[in-house]
């Protein structure tokens, strides 16, 4: 349920508007970080791999900035209904962000692993699934800035294109080791690399679960999150 | 049991929830009950139960008429010249609004503690007997004593007055004044026990007594209490009612007001959004 107007208390909502800028600043950092890495694979860019590894570390110190903020907020400020949902779910929120940044770095330490490889086909794939993924992350940590129930629903829906995508590219992958034994070791790194980017997309949806809860009051029917009983 | 079973057995819905009798009809109900002091409509239309088996707070911002209708159960309103009380409001069935109720055995029977502690001005000993005494409840000085114990030991005071029962009453600490307030409720013997922001005059650690004794006195009481203090009435109740301009706006499971509230206005108020 949305709240009418700010706190009578304005430092409470300055509270809350910081919090909600470090998840979206840890948003942009992670969605930074994928798309740096699709972009270092695929430019054998061994140098900005390197760099994508060492920035993690910021990732990391906003989780335990927001963590520290969100504990300070419940201890200081005894936040109640929707803000109470509020605060839980960045405090969750900021432990997926900081996961997904694993990922990105996971990938950028391949990259070295790679240099040498020719141009694949699944290659070319892997980009535009990195696309939908971090737009997924983009879009469903806008919906936690706006507190805005739909918009989480819509990322859900969008988790089945990853999971496409991650299908036809381990099943084009596992042809190539087949045919080509030589290249087992490059294509087992680049289904990992595809898996890291199918978990950020799931990830995603787990960030959605709780916005919609954080939102609403109420957690995702089965036929909303898609899961098989 | 497999371990499958055990992983998958259904958790209790309210980890704080007694559970519920369903056969167990509500100590007091109070239905469409509106108040007006001369022309000015206090509340309007008021319905509750209110059950022996859990506490039930008040909360809402001042002049919302949550102390106007808890002053409604044992008819302190009558003491008002203007008030005028409508709908109906009973005890175990019966009308306690109606002309053949004795309004002082209604007192005994739904007693009242205030927001400042207010002991009579006489021996802590007489403070609690004081009502048993005009209520004639014992026959000899020994079973006086029993009643005054028992109360003072249910009021958790016990242990820090046995030993100067002929002190005055208004000698305590303001926390132990409060205790004092219940024990003397309790001592006639009461089904239902009414508090009016019982802890606002109280340090933290005096209002951790009395919410404690809240706790204790659950189940053995009928407790409704009104509150400032949202946090207390999250502590102490398992159902809570959100007044607002004389409205009961919404009312439920405390747990459930205090996460996901229905109403806007709860929402507002709860949160610290009003104004």
């Amino acid at each position: 349920m949305a709240t009418s107007s700010g706190h009578t208390l304005k430092a409470f909502d300055d509270d809350l508007d910081r919090l909600r800028a470090l998840i979206s600043e840890m948003g942009g950092l992670a969605e930074h970080a994928i798309r740096e890495a699709m972009r270092c694979l695929q430019q054998r860019d061994v140098e900005g791999a390197a760099k994508i590894v060492e920035n993690d570390a910021k990732l990391d110190a906003l989780e335990v900035e927001t963590e520290r903020r969100a504990v300070q907020l419940i201890a200081l400020r005894a936040p109640m209904a929707g803000d109470l949902r509020d605060v839980v779910a960045a405090l969750k929120i900021s432990g997926v962000v900081e996961r997904i940044g694993d990922y990105a770095k996971n990938i950028a330490k391949r990259v070295p692993l790679l240099e040498t490889m020719g141009n694949i086909e699944p290659l070319s794939l892997l980009p535009e699934m990195a696309r939908i993924a971090t737009e997924m992350v983009h879009d469903v940590l806008t919906a936690f800035v706006e507190r805005d129930a739909d918009a989480a629903l819509r990322v859900m829906e969008r988790d089945h294109a990853v999971d496409d995508f991650y299908d036809s590219i381990f099943r084009t992958l596992l042809t190539h080791m087949m045919e080509d034994p030589q290249s087992i070791g490059q294509s087992a790194h680049l289904l990992f690399i595809a898996k890291n980017i199918e978990r950020a997309g799931d990830h995603a949806t787990n960030i959605a679960e709780m916005v919609y809860y954080a939102a609403t009051g109420q957690h995702m029917t089965e036929a909303q999150t898609g899961k098989k009983p | 049991m497999t371990l499958m079973n055990e992983i998958h057995a259904p958790v209790p819905a309210d980890i704080d929830e007694p559970p519920a009798d369903a056969n167990r009809a509500p100590k007091m109900s109070a239905r469409d009950v509106s108040v007006f002091y001369g022309d000015k409509q206090a509340l309007n239309g008021v319905s509750i139960d209110i059950r022996d088996d859990r506490v039930t707070a008040f909360i809402g911002p001042s002049g919302c008429g949550k102390s106007t209708f808890l002053r409604c159960l044992n008819r302190m309103n009558d003491t008002i010249p203007s008030a005028r009380v409508t709908g109906k409001i009973s005890l175990d069935g019966q009308d306690i609004y109606h002309s053949n109720m004795d309004v002082v055995q209604l007192r005994a029977r739904v007693g009242m503690v205030f927001q400042k502690p207010n002991p009579f001005p006489k021996s802590i000993y007489d403070n609690v007997a004081y009502g048993p005494k005009i209520h004639g409840l014992a026959s000899s000085k020994g079973e006086m004593d029993g009643i005054v114990e028992k109360s003072l030991k249910r009021a958790g005071l016990w242990d820090e007055v046995k030993d100067r029962l002929s002190e005055s009453g208004t000698a305590l600490s303001g926390g132990q004044q409060q205790r004092l307030c219940i024990a003397r409720a309790i001592a006639v013997d009461p089904e239902v026990i009414l508090m009016d922001e019982p802890c606002s005059a109280l340090d933290p650690i005096a209002t951790a007594k009395i919410e404690e004794l809240i706790h204790e006195l659950r189940g053995r009481y009928a407790i409704a209490i009104v509150t400032h203090n949202m946090q207390q009435a999250a502590r102490v109740s398992q159902r809570t009612a959100f007044f607002h301009l004389g409205e009961m706006v919404e009312y439920g499971k405390t747990s459930e007001i205090f996460t996901n509230p229905r109403e806007r206005r709860t929402q507002d108020y709860i949160t610290g959004r009003y104004g």
